[in-house]
């Protein structure tokens, strides 16, 4: 069943006026429930305006926006209550924390959506056990913490409105690679845990080959594909050609291909990588897809 | 949108007027601010009203611009005009009914008054929309500068105009970006009693009174980095000189003067 | 100007810590214990490190920023502990750090190119002439009358980068310079600072956590904990594999493809950290 569905829907910003510029152009897309989606495309080609009609932060120029089977902008008293169904981390979150405490800081959330407090307390340690806050942390100002620390408490803080829909946007910009496998491995870990679906709006094609189920594209304005990253990867040509890059490892296997080496074309990751290379030189043979 | 609201006025554009020297454009606005209180009578304001009529025109300014200027300024006129027209009481008398009392000199003061406050708005908004924000902090920084021997920081004051000219668009920028953080949040900025959308802020200003800082000590070590160390010894690439049209401009403005001072002197006799 | 071969930089067993007074008791936080480095004319170092090893307090000592509690740093024979000659520090050693907004002072970026000259009080036909080859050497000269605010991130950091280079410094340090920037942004900023290098012989101290950047320069020092525990060329660096994993660092992935499948017993050479060499190798073993 689709948790997310948009009947042609386009954004524009100033219309009517010389700077107009159609940043979402006749989108459809159909997202099903318990997927990991990554959504990429280069700066401007509409991913970020995109993401923010999911939530209801913006009110698509044309079309229709429906969460969970219920149209986004039908009834405005209902908004508030989709939108705590679709949880949206922006990028630089950390820089959203206000709170005395981390507690209270996670809390804020669940408070705006009315629940009570012993709920809102299981929900707190819940999600800081799943992002790997300690329970001596909680007690802290966010303030005190290091930058990853603070980014995690971020994403807890969305996360502990356990919404049906997780969307976060660009959460690795800016950590080193200690910081974003750790954000990459807790986002995975809260899919597979949760069932939840979530959207990764990313730049690195290697993080959202390591995690994602489906790759949505999208090249000015528009839909490029939406796909799983075997056939999303299998069009590595087309993604290089609207300026986005591949990850190294599947140009490695493009470049060995077109010298005459019979290699599967879905090869995006490390392991996939090293599993088809194995049995290739241990059987001295070509490697079965 | 928040992001919308433009900073100052200025409205760019290439013609005499935006090209003029902003401190030769400071004295004549100066100039003609006295022309405006010199004028005593309907005919030396009329000489003020062409010279603003004049220059409105050949700044290529839209009128639709002009106008938007006057708006907010319009309850100060309505009260000026009635307060002189209740309590001046020479000439004939119009009307009369218990404690008011309209004459033909309270109307004419009134009109009188009421076009002085157009033609001052007006003027001043023809500075500010032909001269970019820039540009007159750096008039100002220069035209201040003598005041530095009675320690007057002037250039520390024209640095951090500057400074806060740079980074309000990135302020307000930010300001949306928390906004619709805090949004999706759930937090409730539209509905409520006054008292908890004031409330309502707090997540908002805290943020940003936080990157504010951060911000702040990030510019300090940056501009540290490159060398600065106040106004001291310091020069600048751009410098303002006065041209032609910047004394053609002058002697017409001093004509003008001249030439209401003259109007007033034939009136009285 | 003499350019003569030799050390630009020179750190001398240096310590640094930073004292958090917030706290009761004060803590005292070692930052850098005892490092030494020496940065000759011209050369392209990249200093990697995860966050919190100390790689940006070294880069703010460089200048005179931060200065050492032990040992010193001497820039081109200047010692950063010598009040008297900060200014020529700074103007020796540019810095261009990691958020590009922050460090723009103007509201015209040809002001801001200007911002540095100005402060040094250079004559102003002199400032307009090398702001105007800065712009360009940094391909940002049709630009010199936008407004910053609204430029991209990798054409603010080049603003940046171009605000540094018009003081005709001998050394450029960046601190993260890409970290805020999309591929794109990343890209123009690279292909920029290697310019600098190759065709002004600028000395470039790059700090980052991209693997890919530092495998462009040609040595990497690599600091944990406050010391310096690689400083070789990139081949020899990243052949380290399990090294530079425990302490919270990645590597290309050719070079983890090749050092798994050496694990597996594969016989594939340990200094494979691009592409091309990658490919080549796999073929080798392939057409076999």
């Amino acid at each position: 069943m689709s948790v997310i569905k948009t009947e042609n829907i386009s954004y524009i910003y100033s219309d009517g006026t010389p700077f107009r510029k159609v940043a979402v152009d006749n989108v459809n897309i159909e997202i099903n429930e318990g997927e990991l989606v990554g959504v990429i495309g280069h700066t401007g080609s509409g991913k970020s305006t995109l993401i923010q009609h999911f939530n209801g932060l913006l009110k698509p120029s044309e079309g229709k926006v429906f969460i969970d089977s219920e149209e986004l902008w039908a009834d405005k008293s209902r908004l508030k209550a989709i939108r705590c169904k679709v949880g949206l981390v922006f990028q630089y979150p950390e820089y959203q924390l206000f709170e005395e405490t981390v507690y209270k800081d996670i809390a804020f959330g669940p408070k705006n959506m009315g629940l009570d407090d012993a709920e809102i307390d299981k929900r707190i340690r819940d999600t800081a056990r799943l992002v790997g806050i300690s329970e001596e942390m909680l007690g802290k100002s966010p303030f005190e913490l290091s930058g990853g620390q603070k980014r995690r408490v971020a994403i807890a803080g969305v996360m502990a409105m356990e919404p049906k829909v997780l969307i976060l946007d660009e959460p690795t910009a800016g950590l080193d690679p200690k910081g974003r496998n750790q954000i990459l491995s807790l986002i995975k870990e809260y899919h597979e845990e949760k069932g939840n679906t979530v959207l990764l709006v990313s730049h690195s094609m290697e993080d959202v080959a390591k995690v994602a189920t489906k790759i949505l594209v999208m090249n000015s304005g528009r839909l490029f594909c939406y796909d799983t990253p075997d056939e999303v990867f299998r069009r590595a040509k087309e993604l290089e050609e609207i300026g986005l890059a591949v990850p190294q490892i599947t140009r490695v296997f493009n470049r060995l291909k077109a010298e005459g080496i019979s290699v599967p074309d879905n090869v995006y990751t490390v392991d996939r990588a090293e599993e088809v290379l194995l049995s290739m030189l241990k059987q001295g043979g070509e490697a079965d897809d | 949108m928040i992001k919308d609201i433009t900073i100052g006025q200025y409205f760019p554009g290439k013609s005499v007027i935006h090209r003029l020297d902003p401190r030769m454009k400071l004295l004549l606005t100066t100039l003609y601010i006295v022309m405006l209180f010199v004028a005593d009578g309907f005919l030396g304001l009329a000489a003020g009203f062409i010279f603003l009529l004049f220059a409105f025109f050949i700044s290529r300014i839209p009128l639709t611009l002009m106008i938007k200027s006057i708006k907010p300024i319009i309850p100060i006129m309505i009260f000026t005009g009635i307060l002189n027209i209740l309590f001046i009481d020479t000439g004939t008398v119009l009307f009369e009914w218990w404690a008011v009392k309209i004459t033909t000199g309270g109307l004419k003061t009134s009109a009188f008054m009421i076009i002085r406050i157009i033609c001052l708005i007006c003027g001043t908004s023809l500075l500010t929309y032909t001269t970019s924000p820039i540009m007159l902090t750096d008039a100002i920084e220069r035209v201040l500068s003598p005041l530095k021997k009675i320690k007057l920081p002037v250039h520390e004051l024209a640095m951090m105009m500057t400074i806060a000219l740079r980074f309000i668009p990135t302020l307000i920028e930010e300001t949306d970006k928390i906004m619709s953080a805090q949004k999706a949040r759930g937090a409730d900025f539209e509905t409520g009693s006054l008292i908890n959308r004031a409330k309502a802020l707090v997540p908002v200003l805290i943020p940003l009174f936080v990157s504010a800082f951060r911000r702040a000590e990030e510019l300090a070590l940056a501009m540290e980095c490159r060398c600065y160390h106040g106004g001291e010894g310091r020069t600048r690439m751009k410098q303002l000189s006065l041209g032609v049209n910047d004394y053609a401009a002058l002697g017409i403005t001093v004509a003008f003067l001249v030439l209401v001072i003259v109007v007033n002197i034939f009136t009285v006799i | 100007m003499e350019s003569n071969a030799g050390r630009i930089i020179e750190i001398k067993n240096v310590s640094f810590s930073y004292v958090n007074e917030v706290a009761e008791p004060p803590v005292k936080t070692q930052v850098i214990s005892n490092l030494s480095l020496d940065i000759n004319r011209g050369e392209f170092v990249a200093v990697l490190g995860h966050n919190g090893s100390g790689k940006s307090t070294l880069a703010k000592m460089i200048n005179g920023i931060n200065l050492p509690e032990n040992g010193d740093v001497v820039v081109d024979g200047m010692n950063t502990k010598d009040e008297s000659r900060l200014l020529d520090i700074r103007q020796t050693v540019g810095m261009v750090f990691q958020n590009p907004d922050n460090q723009i002072v103007a509201t015209i970026v040809e002001e801001d190119v200007a911002f540095a000259l100005e402060n040094m009080g250079v004559e102003p036909k002199e400032i307009r002439r090398r702001v105007d080859e800065a712009l360009k050497t940094v391909g940002m000269y049709e630009y010199r009358e936008h407004a910053p605010h609204k430029l991209s991130g990798g054409q603010k950091q080049r603003i940046a980068i171009a605000g540094v280079i018009a003081m005709n410094p001998e050394c450029i340090v960046l601190d993260e310079p890409t970290a805020m920037l999309d591929p794109n942004g990343r890209q123009e900023v690279m292909k920029t600072i290697k310019r600098l290098n190759e065709e002004q012989n600028i000395t470039i101290v790059l700090i980052t956590h991209y693997m890919d950047e530092a495998a462009q320069a040609k040595r990497v020092v690599v600091v944990d904990d406050g010391k310096i525990i690689i400083d070789d060329v990139p081949k020899k660096v990243f052949s380290q594999v399990e090294l530079l994993k425990s302490r919270g660092l990645d590597v290309p992935q050719v070079t983890e493809l090749a050092y798994r499948l050496r694990q597996d017993g594969i016989d594939i050479g340990s200094e494979i950290i691009n592409e091309d060499e990658c490919v080549s190798a796999l073929l080798g073993l392939l057409k076999k």
